[in-house]
């Protein structure tokens, strides 16, 4: 292995790991009851929201050079194919990954 | 140690028919194919998959990386979108101590705490009883971390087979799949108002600050959401 890249991906894993394990650790005195816990729980989902969002709105990767009208139609129309399946997970998103590839070569 | 039947529980969990195990599959098949074409070999992109365990972060690796970021650069990029896992920490492991579970168990198996896993058991926490939802999480999370190795291997191996509609295709499957999994969670007023405005927030502020929009959004949002729902209850 090249050691440039073991390091990297030791620094990541590190970074990654510190807040997972300072999570764990300041939730030991945490009831679930609690209101800190249920702060922490809105917290929780509005930045995964936000992580999500910023993803498809200002997305990284391969994803840079799809137009923002076929990232916002495919994620429209993957959330109306949820509805329609009665909240299925999957179809939706195997949906999301055919219409994308699709829309790409045409919008 | 650990409980076999409520490890196995978890770990086939990911096996029902609404699975997030396609689209994690999925997620890492371009992990695996952006790692070879990063110049990873197959055992360092599989160290990476196991030892990170967190999509955002492995982007944001392979980003700093192309661009030769310094190894503190890219321990604050990553730490910084991966700040998330603090609070999905904090809203699950109450859930889940127990006094009689020795303390080992929570410190080993927060490396398993990702959108995906996290998901699954706060959708399934109820149905288990306290005492082993830890041996449950851990094979939520053995299983979550078996697929994405599979599908960083599968992703490193075919990479060359993958054009760039498909890897389009990979790529927007995460955030959908996540998308339709807030969705579904969205059953009271506190987290559907916290889902709603962090998408609303996140992408606003990342006009202004691109490095803590998904933080200042996330607490700006649940914050207002938690006050919501608590008036909503009085």
């Amino acid at each position: 292995m090249s050691a440039n890249i073991v390091y990297a991906i030791l620094v990541t894993s590190l970074a990654t790991f510190l807040s997972r394990f300072l999570g764990a650790l300041t939730s030991e005195g945490i009831k679930e009851t609690s209101k800190l816990f249920k702060w922490f729980n809105c917290l929780a989902y509005a930045t995964l929201a936000a992580l999500i969002a910023r993803t498809i709105i200002f997305p990284a990767g391969v994803l840079v050079d799809a137009s923002y009208s076929s990232r916002f139609l495919v994620v429209l129309l993957s959330l109306v194919v949820f509805f329609i399946s009665k909240k299925n997970f999957v179809y939706p998103t195997i949906f999301s990954a055919i219409c994308m590839a699709i829309l790409n070569n045409y919008i | 140690m650990i409980n076999k039947n409520f490890f196995f529980k978890g770990y086939r969990s990911i096996f029902t028919h609404d699975s997030p195990a396609i689209a994690l599959t999925c997620c890492f098949i371009a992990i695996g194919a952006l790692f070879k074409n990063l110049g990873f070999n197959i055992q360092e992109s599989i160290f990476s998959t196991v030892l990170t365990y967190a999509l955002p972060g492995s982007l944001v690796m392979a980003e700093s990386m192309l661009i030769g970021a310094s190894l503190l650069n890219i321990f604050l990029a990553v730490w910084f979108v991966n700040a998330r896992l603090y609070p999905m920490a904090v809203s699950l492991f109450p859930l889940m101590m127990h006094k009689s579970q020795p303390k080992w168990k929570y410190y080993f198996s927060c490396h398993f705490i990702a959108v995906s896993a996290w998901l699954i058991m706060k959708s399934n926490y109820k149905k288990i009883p306290k005492e082993y939802r830890i041996d449950y999480w851990i094979g939520i999370g053995s299983a979550t971390v078996s697929v994405s190795v599979i599908g960083t291997f599968i992703g490193f191996s075919f990479s060359e087979y993958l054009n760039k509609d498909m890897m389009m295709g990979l790529a927007i499957l995460n955030p959908v799949y996540f998308l339709c999994m807030m969705v579904g969670a969205s059953k009271t007023i506190p987290v559907a108002l916290s889902v709603l405005l962090g998408t609303i927030l996140g992408p606003i502020i990342y006009l202004f600050s691109p490095e803590w929009s998904i933080l200042l959004a996330g607490v700006i949002g649940g914050t207002i959401a938690y006050l919501v729902g608590e008036h909503s209850v009085s």
